[in-house]
């Protein structure tokens, strides 16, 4: 039996429903500032408006491993888009580079559209799959971005050095682009090329910052709980690693 | 409870599938976990299939409304098929599948990559018009510093730079920033897995 495993999943967990009662009793949510959410929703109201859309990109991780939970942030940021922008001529579009990932961003779509009673607007091309290797994923989306009157560019998932391709196509446009991997080398590409790269765990706040619900606002206290204790067990560690080799 | 009476289905399989596999990995019920995991790698074989129709079917749908790029989605439409019935007919081992994959798949990947490469340098030298923050500011400073001491400047290496700064920034500063970046993608990996064992959140369409 994994005891640390079940510790850190009953720690978190317990954390989590913590801070979502907290929330239940409160009034306002006390979350830190992060300039490009705030960009993103000008830009969504801009979308509804001008009657252009927003692509979400949630990238192309395999379903099976642990970065699935970039692809799964990218579909609840999906989700809140597709609700707010549900009175926009054009709809948000999603792409992906994994069959499966297409299939979840469809029916998250569908579910959306059908609690709001607009099923009509729902197409199954909303949810398409641009490629299914890195690079061809890039080329494909290249030419969404380009063709489909995309006012904005949402990259929410697994990349690699890919998505400076992508990112570079929403420069070219002059459109925000708002972007987030997982990868190490798809931060250091984002953070270049995309208008606002999101660094590290800021990717997971995506769907707290768009209003996905107290669940959400309690995770991210969670992870903060949870990155002091990381960030004091290896300082104390350090200190006793010194204090151990003085000693010795 | 509205959305579980709405997709029972759906969401006691995602919940009972999470919880199945997490609490294997607790338990060391490796027999349980190896079992599962096996439905969900032939789900996603499946849904591999399910890609290449989707794409095809967005590409059709392109060619019959004739848009701009209609050329490229017929062109794509017939590489797709000639490569499925070459692949599927000969086998993924026989040269003329591997002519394809050598002379078709890597030259069309490289040639993006080359371009990868030019829209990097393009954006870098953009990134201080577009952001003239601190942060922007230390990325062009590092990016400039690991590539001039990453090779000899017209035959001499430049002092300090590749022996002393190239090594202390990729090895100390870069080492621990990429450390710290990715105890913070764990921790927001472990966070929406929660959230989705607890059905806070719900990416599968309930």
């Amino acid at each position: 039996m994994d005891i640390g495993m079940l510790f850190i999943v009953m720690l978190f967990v317990g954390v989590m429903l913590f801070f979502a009662n907290q929330a239940r009793r409160q009034k306002g949510r006390n979350l830190r500032d992060i300039p490009a959410f705030y960009k993103l929703q000008g830009a969504l109201e801009v979308a509804v408006e001008d009657g252009t859309r927003l692509h979400v990109a949630i990238g192309r991780s395999d379903i099976t491993s642990p970065q699935s939970a970039a692809a799964l942030v990218g579909l609840s940021m999906l989700r809140r888009i597709a609700t707010v922008a549900s009175e926009s001529d054009n709809p948000p579009v999603s792409t992906s580079g994994n069959g499966l990932l297409a299939i979840l961003a469809q029916d998250t779509l569908r579910a959306t559209y059908s609690q709001l009673g607009l099923f009509g607007a729902f197409e199954n091309d909303l949810g398409r799959v641009t490629g299914l290797t890195p690079f061809s994923y890039a080329a494909g989306t290249i030419h969404l971005i380009r063709d489909e009157e995309v006012s904005g560019n949402v990259m929410a998932g697994t990349f690699g050095e890919e998505a400076a391709l992508i990112a570079g196509a929403g420069e070219r446009r002059q459109i925000l682009t708002l972007a987030g991997s997982d990868t190490l080398t798809g931060q250091a590409v984002l953070v270049a090329t995309a208008h606002e790269p999101l660094i590290g765990e800021e990717l997971y706040a995506g769907g707290s910052y768009l209003g996905a619900g107290a669940m959400h606002d309690a995770s991210l206290h969670a992870q903060d709980v949870a990155r002091w204790l990381v960030a004091l067990g290896l300082i104390g560690g350090a200190l006793l690693g010194l204090l151990g080799g003085l000693a010795g | 409870m509205k959305s579980f009476m709405k997709s029972p289905v759906s969401i006691s399989v995602a919940l009972a599938g999470g919880w199945l596999i997490l609490l294997a990995y607790i338990f060391d019920l490796d027999a349980l976990r190896t079992q599962v995991l096996g439905w969900v790698v032939l789900v996603a074989a499946a849904g591999l299939l399910l890609g290449v129709l989707n794409l095809a079917a967005v590409h059709f749908g392109k060619l019959r409304s004739g848009t701009r790029n209609a050329l490229y989605s017929f062109l794509l439409i017939i590489s797709m098929f000639i490569t499925f019935v070459v692949v599927a007919t000969l086998g993924p081992g026989h040269e003329a599948s591997q002519w394809i994959f050598t002379n078709i798949q890597l030259p069309v990947e490289a040639s993006l990559m080359a371009v990868m490469a030019v829209t990097l340098v393009f954006a870098a030298a953009r990134l201080l018009s577009r952001r003239t923050d601190l942060f922007a500011i230390l990325f062009v400073v590092f990016a400039v510093i690991t590539l001039a001491g990453s090779g000899p400047l017209l035959g001499f290496n430049i002092p300090l730079v590749g022996d002393v700064l190239r090594p202390w920034v990729t090895q100390v500063l870069a080492g621990a920033g990429a450390r710290g970046i990715l105890i913070g993608v764990s921790l927001g990996t472990i966070a929406t897995g929660l959230r989705v064992l607890l059905a806070a959140d719900k990416p599968y369409g309930a």
